[in-house]
């Protein structure tokens, strides 16, 4: 995971793969913002960054294409917040709620149920821990930690990291490893990985 | 699972009399995943035509916003709006520029001539053959079943179809 702080207190990226690639691309962009800021006296808003950075991807994709996946979320200096999904294909959608990865598909079906468009900043960290819980009970891959950060009109505040490790389902009670000689076919106990 | 159908869309335009309708869904997908509910897939290139792209949706947004400058300026320069003829023809030659190399989309033109209003719709391959044609057009990933339902409606309707009866028909 890599994450890029865009511009003080409006945006922030987060991109996945390689990390070298994610480096360049998102520095690039966060420069290229500040110089646009120093230029012209005032910030870019998030949509208008936001298309410049699909121009970016769009632009390298038929020479030397970024393998670069997007939330690119952000808040105009009146409130209004927005965000924006990019594939590493450059294909951009405004969202209200968006992710990325192997855990997109059990994240976006529990925003779905859960997302409403009135939520409070507290709801809305319930609504991220639950995701989590959900990623950790149903992905096949441990996660150990998740950075969070919140983006609002006073700026980039960055939050307590949520534990995955832990977080499975109440009623689940956690593993253990089996009596020695339970199984009538293997000698020797088997060693589960607990999570 | 061809590169036209990684992102999923279906575009229909109906002629009807002194009228022409298209439509799109609004799905974006990432193969079978439903990312977005609201992508827009139909763009306005004058007051009174349009363009439907499906395919690929990081070159839908690129190839309308290059056909919007070339629009834009076309209408600077010349003072008038393009007609729907002379818009197919641009498209066909964008297309074709890079027939090596292709924007994955199958674009469907829609529009009423500026002056005399006559209806006018037109299909594109990906590298810019051109179809005009009289009663519909379909493209994208539903093309082979959209083609049976809409050569349904037609058969039902006729040619004759008035502004009212041809927005139902392509719902």
């Amino acid at each position: 995971w890599y994450q890029r702080r865009v511009r003080e207190a409006v945006v922030s990226t987060q991109s996945t793969g390689s990390s070298g690639i994610n480096a360049e691309y998102g520095e690039y962009i966060q420069k290229n913002l500040k110089l646009y800021e120093m230029i012209h006296g005032y910030k870019l808003t998030p949509n208008a960054a936001a298309n410049f950075s699909r121009k970016v991807l769009a632009k390298a994709l038929r020479s030397n294409p970024y393998q670069v996946n997007l939330l690119l979320g952000g808040v105009e200096d009146c409130g209004t917040p927005s965000l924006y999904f990019m594939d590493y294909l450059a294909s951009m959608t405004k969202e209200k709620f968006a992710a990325h990865g192997y855990g997109s598909f059990f994240i976006l079906s529990t925003m779905d149920r859960y997302y409403k468009d009135d939520m409070t900043r507290d709801e809305a960290l319930d609504l991220l821990k639950l995701c989590i819980k959900e990623v950790q009970s149903r992905f096949i891959v441990n996660l150990n930690s998740f950075s969070v950060k919140f983006i609002g009109k006073e700026g980039i505040t960055v939050l307590e990291n949520i534990p995955g490790s832990g977080t499975v389902h109440k009623d689940v009670p956690p593993r253990s490893n089996p009596p020695p000689n339970s199984s009538p076919v293997l000698k020797e106990p088997v060693s589960l990985t607990c999570l | 699972m061809s590169i036209l159908e990684y992102n999923g869309a279906s575009i229909v335009a109906m002629k009807g009399k002194n009228c022409v309708a298209i439509a799109s869904d609004k799905r974006l997908g990432i193969r079978f995943q439903t990312v977005s509910t609201d992508f827009q897939k139909i763009f306005p290139m004058g007051k009174k035509l349009y363009i439907g792209l499906p395919g690929l949706a990081t070159d839908v947004m690129t190839f309308a916003n290059e056909l919007k400058f070339h629009t834009n300026l076309y209408q600077l320069q010349e003072n008038r709006e393009l007609t729907p003829k002379t818009f197919l023809s641009m498209v066909s030659n964008f297309l074709y520029k890079r027939r090596f190399g292709p924007y994955f989309v199958e674009p469907v033109i829609a529009g009423l001539d500026p002056t005399t209003d006559e209806p006018f719709i037109a299909s594109t391959d990906l590298i810019g053959c051109p179809m005009v044609t009289d009663d519909f057009v379909v493209s994208g990933t539903c093309w082979s079943s959209c083609t049976v339902c809409v050569r349904l409606c037609t058969s039902l309707t006729r040619a004759q179809m008035s502004c009212s009866s041809a927005s139902p028909s392509v719902s």
